[in-house]
C-alpha cells in the first residue's frame, strides 16, 4: 500500500493528476474492507487529513450553507445555527451509525462513496446541494441530483476532488426525513427518504430503493398537482416508474416499495390537505 | 552504522508518526496499511483497546481522537500525525468505579470501549441536551449485561458531576 500525504490542496490536486489515487478523509467507509481485500492494499491512497484547516470548516451565510471536503456529521451536530436552518442534515446525522462513526465520517465521503443506502446523499439531494469538484484544471460545479449515472457511477473524474457542497438557503414549508433500518443505530437503510417543500417546488428523495439515491420525479409531480390520495396504494403507481428496488441480503424489494409507500403516506399526510 | 530495522523502514515505505499519546508525546513507525487499533496494541505496548469486529460496528476499539470518541479499527495510522490520542490506560480505576459498582461488566470483552465512551458522555453533560444516554452508548455493543448497567453508570457518574457542580457554584 502507498500513500501520499498532500500539506495542501493545491498539492493534493497536482498529486491527483499524476497518480491513480482514492483520496482518504474520516476512513469510516475505506478501512470497513481494508483488512480483508488484497485489492485494497495495491492502491495508492491520498491522505486528505492534513487538509483539516482549509478544508473541514463549514460556512453559513444569508445565501448558503457550504460544506467543506471535511465537515464531519458531528461538526454539523454541534452548529446550532445550521441545526436550524437545515434541519434534516441534523436528522440524517443523528442517525449516521453511531457517535464514534459521526465523529470521523464527512459529508462528502457519503456522497463519494456512491452508496445506494447513503443517508447523508438524500437529504443533501432534497437542500439541491451542488457539489464543486476541484482539480488541477480548475472548478466544476455538479448539481447532486445528476452526479450519480449508475450504481457507483459518478460524474467525477479519478482526478477531482469534493472541495465542497453548497446548499442554497431557502425558506421551506415542510422538511421531512425518515429511514428504516432493523435497528436504531448502527444500521444500514432498507428504505429512505428526505422530502422538502420550497418556492423552488416539491424535492422528493428515495435511498435503498433503485442503484443510486435519486430525486422521485413523478411523485413530485403527484404532489405538486395536489392529485387526492386515499391511502398509500394510490402512491404506488408513481413510485414504480421513479424506484426500482431489488432483493438483497437486507430486504426484498416488495417490502421496500411496500414501506416506501407507507413511510411517505403516513409521513406527508399532515402536511397534505388532499391526502385522505 | 545502518540497521536491518532501518533498511526495513525503507524498502517498506514506513511513514513516521508523532502524536501525543495519554498525554505524552510519542513517535512509531507505521505502515500505510496499519490502523491505529494495531499500532496501539502492538507497537506501542497498550493492549487495553480491543478488537471486537474490525469494522466498525461493535465499538470495543474506542479511543479518543482529539477528544472524540472513534473506532481505532477504522482510523489509518497515519492520520493521527500532530494529533492527540487517549486510550482506555489513561482512566483511572475511580472513573470507572461507577461502571464497575452498576454491574456494567460481566465477561469484559466490550468493557474498554464502553468505558471510553461512557467517560466521554460523563464528561459532556451537555450531550444529553440533545441525546440520550442510550444514543449516544449506541456504538458500543455488548452481549452480556443487556445494557442497564452500562447506562446507570453513566447516569451515576453524571449525578455526581451535577453535584460536584452544585456544590463549586455555592462556594
Ligand atoms: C459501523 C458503520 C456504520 C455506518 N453507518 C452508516 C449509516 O448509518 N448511514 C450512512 O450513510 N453511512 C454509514 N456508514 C458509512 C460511512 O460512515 C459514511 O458513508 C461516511 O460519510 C463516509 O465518510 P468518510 O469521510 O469516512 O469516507 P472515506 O471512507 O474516507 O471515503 C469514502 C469514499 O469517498 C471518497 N472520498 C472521500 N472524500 C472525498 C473527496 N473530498 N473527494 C472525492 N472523493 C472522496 C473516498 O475515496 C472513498 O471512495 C457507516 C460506516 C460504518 C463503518
Ligand atoms: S473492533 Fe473497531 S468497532 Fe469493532
Ligand atoms: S460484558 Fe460481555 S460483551 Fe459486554
Amino acid at each position: 500500500m502507498n500513500v501520499l500525504l498532500p500539506a495542501s490542496l493545491e498539492e493534493a490536486c497536482d498529486l491527483l493528476a499524476e497518480h491513480r489515487a482514492v483520496p482518504v478523509a474520516g476512513g469510516t467507509d475505506l478501512l470497513v474492507e481494508w483488512p480483508q481485500q488484497l485489492d485494497a492494499h495495491r492502491r495508492t491512497y491520498l491522505d486528505l487529513s492534513a487538509l483539516e484547516a482549509e478544508l473541514r470548516p463549514h460556512r453559513l451565510s444569508d445565501e448558503a450553507l457550504v460544506l467543506g471536503a471535511l465537515t464531519t456529521y458531528w461538526d454539523v451536530l454541534q452548529d446550532p445555527a445550521v441545526r436550524r436552518a437545515f434541519p434534516l442534515l441534523a436528522c440524517a446525522a443523528r442517525q449516521v451509525g453511531a457517535i464514534q462513526i459521526q465523529a470521523r465520517g464527512t459529508w462528502a465521503g457519503n456522497v463519494a462513496n456512491a452508496s445506494p443506502a447513503a443517508d447523508g446523499v438524500p437529504v443533501l439531494m432534497a437542500y439541491d446541494a451542488v457539489l464543486e469538484l476541484a482539480s488541477r484544471d480548475g472548478v466544476e460545479l455538479v448539481p447532486l441530483a445528476s452526479f450519480y449515472r449508475g450504481y457507483k457511477d459518478m460524474r467525477r473524474r479519478p482526478e477531482q476532488l469534493i472541495r465542497s457542497i453548497r446548499l442554497p438557503r431557502r425558506r421551506y414549508d415542510l422538511q421531512w426525513f425518515e429511514k428504516v433500518g432493523s435497528r436504531r443505530a448502527q444500521a444500514i437503510t432498507k428504505v429512505g427518504a428526505a422530502v422538502t417543500r420550497s418556492a423552488a417546488g416539491w424535492r422528493v428523495v428515495a435511498n435503498s430503493v433503485a442503484p443510486t439515491v435519486c430525486r422521485c420525479p413523478s411523485v413530485e409531480r403527484l404532489l405538486a398537482n395536489e392529485t387526492p390520495i386515499a391511502g398509500p396504494a394510490d402512491l404506488l403507481p408513481a413510485l414504480r416508474r421513479d424506484v426500482s428496488p431489488i432483493d438483497d441480503l437486507r430486504s426484498t424489494a416488495a417490502y421496500r416499495e411496500r414501506v416506501l409507500a407507507r413511510v411517505l403516506y403516513w409521513g406527508l399526510r399532515d402536511a397534505c390537505p388532499w391526502f385522505r | 552504522m545502518e540497521t536491518m530495522a532501518d533498511r526495513d523502514d525503507e524498502t517498506r515505505g514506513l511513514l513516521d508518526v508523532t502524536l501525543t499519546l495519554n498525554g505524552e508525546t510519542t513517535s512509531v513507525a507505521v505502515d500505510p496499511a496499519e490502523r491505529l487499533l494495531d499500532v496501539l496494541r502492538y507497537r506501542l505496548g497498550l493492549p487495553g483497546t480491543k478488537e471486537g469486529c474490525g469494522e466498525g460496528e461493535c465499538g470495543a476499539c474506542t479511543v479518543y481522537l482529539d477528544g472524540l470518541p472513534v473506532m481505532s479499527c477504522l482510523v489509518p495510522a497515519y492520520q493521527v500525525r500532530g494529533r492527540r490520542v487517549e486510550t482506555v490506560e489513561s482512566l483511572t480505576p475511580a472513573e470507572v468505579a461507577n461502571l464497575h459498582a452498576s454491574g456494567a461488566t460481566q465477561c469484559g470483552a466490550c468493557t474498554p470501549g464502553v468505558a471510553m465512551t461512557a467517560r466521554w458522555v460523563a464528561r459532556h453533560p451537555e450531550l444529553l441536551e440533545q441525546h440520550t444516554v442510550r444514543q449516544l452508548m449506541a456504538g458500543n455493543l455488548c452481549r452480556c449485561t443487556g445494557y442497564d448497567g452500562i447506562v446507570e453508570g453513566v447516569e451515576a457518574d453524571l449525578a455526581a458531576a451535577a453535584k460536584t457542580k452544585a456544590r463549586g457554584a455555592r462556594s
